[in-house]
């Protein structure tokens, strides 16, 4: 074999062991925050994600002192069948099963011959029982996470085991419409929609105007505009927002979508504008000066020639846009709060006074991100060309 | 006049570039321009806009009159006894995180970028890896904020469910409150924008490193530059002009930065920072002045990029 690729191989080594490790950093707390929305909350809580796929918790303990009499499933004995749900259910802590086992089976000690478990032990060989007699089965993977987070679930089992029972609270119907619950990431999933399809649009719609006449039209102060129009590309959003709530106050727009469509259409302009009118004047000027000659007005070459041409520009600006407002929290807290809340907004409500469990966090942060990032991997490409355009955004 | 030039047939009807430009300068100068001019304003009045700031003065203590606001925003952070405990204060105040972010983050984002956008061009697998790195920049600042939340989780005695905490009791040692203790937790903050923007500082660079022509880095190999002499000598120094971009669009993403403090710590526990204070001011302690104070200061530290952005942008229309 070739000695030189063999040399060529060692020395690729550190390349490949430094962008794995990077990629791994990248990839493991989304992966573990994926893995975690999908456990039971009592076992998110009591063992980290990664021993998801180990055995259930109590198995050791159960095979090391049980199994050799009660079997490895627990029903060898037709008199102390440990599937049986009415027998496990008489030890529901490690206290009750230390009692019977520390107790005399016909004259014999329980444990005959092995060493009775320490109550820790106990304890986890208690919850094993409740596990496989089914009393508390634990499945490995669940969905309830994300249907308690999509209804606003706010109690301590779960959405479908309180509807079974009759014991959910009040705001609760337990039919289809428990998806337009207020509280839940439902309502907050179509309310970002409503929000981001508008402010996506109207930006792109104004910026193609503006565009067109800075790169093909001629006025006095088109250069100066346009510069100071560079400049406000990186105006702080903070610098406007107490001007605009408070005359929002006025004018009855908070909490409205139309404030909020208004206002990021305003701070997405500047950008847009750049970008089109950098687009459309890479576009070749034979183009535009034989639409004129044939008698198109401003308008149909507009219309005709300026819109489909401008369909890649359209696109990078579309994703970029959608991202930024479906990801803001800032214009949605100030704007909208809890009145017609967003994802962003319901997530951060979530953490910061309610104090949610880790399955309701976790649920809802993946369904806020299931969106972008449907939209990230598909449209990567467009996305990519649109920041090397030079990307500097409020 | 720009070079670009318009074609002559154009140079008639004088009104049609208005109307197509007045919805945008409309809604800008509605929603930019006004609101600068009225917040400005606003961070020379009282806490609710009605006097003038010099009202909420106290007798007895320092006061600038009409500026009292700024003094607030300027001076309330740091305790001024004596040198010592103005450095300390410093370094808890939102000030001190700020400058800690702007240092930490940019040069974590731009180095590991960097390094990232070399290191893939070399195997096989560089698409793949490169969407992996940028992926973040799809997710919310508040979805970071929870997958990082659960990775920094402090847990209990008998289990960790954070991925580091565990790895730091499988290894040993005790515990790390990562998001409580002062000085480890905005680090453990300027990570996780690290994570977030890592992939946008990386594929500008990447695309301006597979612009710098190959025959220039072989004629080096050949010439028995090492690879690290050739990165050093002959790739930084071609791709500066790109670098100082993305330097400096980074430094104005740190300033506005908001989300990652809001919902990790809500600035408590040393870990404000001015964007954030902005919003505690205005918004939980609804004091309009000193939030528009504080968000002035905000923007008096933007000035030279926005400066530096126009240059920038001249410079590339005399080249077009």
């Amino acid at each position: 074999m070739n000695r030189d690729r063999i040399n060529k191989i060692l020395n690729q080594i550190p390349t490949h062991f430094i962008v794995i490790f990077m990629i791994l950093v990248w990839v493991l707390p989304t992966f573990g925050l994926l893995v975690t929305s999908l456990r039971p909350s009592q076992a998110i809580n009591t063992s980290g994600w990664w021993t998801v796929m180990s055995p259930p918790r109590g198995s050791a303990e159960f095979t090391q002192y049980c199994a050799e009499c009660h079997g490895a499933n627990g029903d060898a004995l037709p008199n102390a069948n440990l599937t049986n749900p009415e027998l496990v259910s008489q030890f529901p802590r490690s206290l009750q099963l230390l009692n019977a086992l520390n107790s005399e089976i016909d004259g014999q000690p329980h444990m005959q011959n092995i060493q009775i478990p320490e109550a820790q032990a106990a304890a986890d060989i208690a919850v094993y029982l409740r596990n496989i007699s089914g009393i508390d089965e634990q499945p490995r993977f669940t969905f309830s996470n994300y249907i308690d987070a999509l209804v606003g679930y706010r109690g301590t089992s779960t959405y479908q085991q309180d509807c079974a029972a009759g014991t959910a609270s009040l705001d609760l119907a337990c039919d289809a419409s428990d998806l337009l619950n207020p509280r839940g990431m439902g309502r907050a999933f179509l309310n970002s929609l409503l929000v981001t399809i508008p402010a996506t649009i109207l930006p792109i719609l104004f910026a193609a105007f503006a565009g067109y006449a800075f790169a093909w039209l001629d006025f006095k102060g088109r250069f100066l505009l346009f510069a100071i129009l560079v400049g406000l590309q990186v105006v702080p959003l903070q610098m406007t927002l107490v001007p605009i709530s408070r005359l929002y106050a006025q004018l009855g727009l908070n909490g409205t979508f139309l404030g909020v469509w208004l206002f990021h259409t305003g701070f997405g302009m500047p950008y847009a504008i750049y970008l089109m009118r950098n687009f459309l004047g890479s576009l070749p000027r034979d183009l535009f000066e034989s639409a004129y000659l044939d008698g198109a007005s401003h308008w149909t070459a507009f219309y005709k020639l300026v819109l489909p041409l401008a369909m890649p520009a359209i696109a990078s600006l579309g994703i970029f846009q959608f991202l930024w407002v479906w990801n803001d929290l800032l214009v949605a807290l100030v704007f909208l709060g809890g009145t017609t809340p967003v994802m962003t907004y319901q997530i951060s409500n979530m953490v910061t006074s309610l104090g949610a469990g880790w399955q309701l966090l976790t649920a809802s942060a993946f369904l806020s991100m299931l969106l972008p990032m449907i939209v990230f991997f598909a449209l990567q490409r467009y996305f990519v060309r649109g920041m090397l355009a030079g990307a500097v955004k409020g | 006049m720009s070079s670009q030039s318009v074609p002559k047939i154009m140079k008639q009807g004088g009104l049609a570039p208005w109307l197509y430009l007045l919805p945008a300068l409309l809604i800008m100068t509605f929603f930019i321009v006004y609101p600068m001019i009225n917040t400005i304003s606003l961070s020379l009045k009282n806490r609710d806009g009605s006097a003038s700031a010099a009202t909420t003065c106290v007798e007895g203590n320092p006061c600038w009159g009409v500026f009292e606001n700024y003094r607030y925003a300027l001076t309330a952070e740091f305790d001024t006894t004596s040198f010592s405990t103005f450095w300390t204060s410093f370094w808890q105040s939102s000030y001190g995180n700020t400058l800690k972010w702007i240092v930490l983050m940019v040069s974590g984002t731009v180095g590991l970028g960097l390094a990232f956008a070399v290191l893939a061009d070399r195997v096989r697998y560089e698409a793949l890896a490169k969407a992996i790195i940028f992926m973040p920049m799809a997710v919310s600042f508040v979805g970071a904020g929870i997958i990082w939340k659960f990775v920094y989780d402090y847990g209990t005695q008998q289990v960790q469910i954070g991925l580091l905490n565990s790895i730091i009791t499988s290894l040993g040692g005790q515990p790390i409150a990562f998001l409580s203790v002062p000085q480890i937790n905005t680090l453990a903050l300027v990570v996780v924008g690290v994570w977030i923007w890592t992939g946008f500082c990386m594929t500008i660079l990447s695309a301006a490193l597979k612009a710098v022509p190959d025959e220039v880095l072989e004629a080096a190999r050949v010439d028995g530059a090492t690879e690290w002499t050739v990165f050093w000598r002959i790739m930084v120094p071609i791709i500066m002009p790109t670098i100082t971009v993305v330097v400096t669009t980074m430094v104005i993403n740190v300033l506005k930065l908001f989300d990652i403090v809001y919902v990790m710590t809500g600035g408590n526990f040393g870990t404000d920072v001015i964007a954030n204070r902005m919003y505690t001011e205005m918004y939980i302690n609804f004091n309009v002045g000193r939030g528009t104070a504080v968000a002035v200061v905000l923007v008096l530290a933007i000035i030279p990029f926005i400066y530096f952005n126009i240059k920038r942008f001249l410079a590339q229309e005399e080249m077009r």
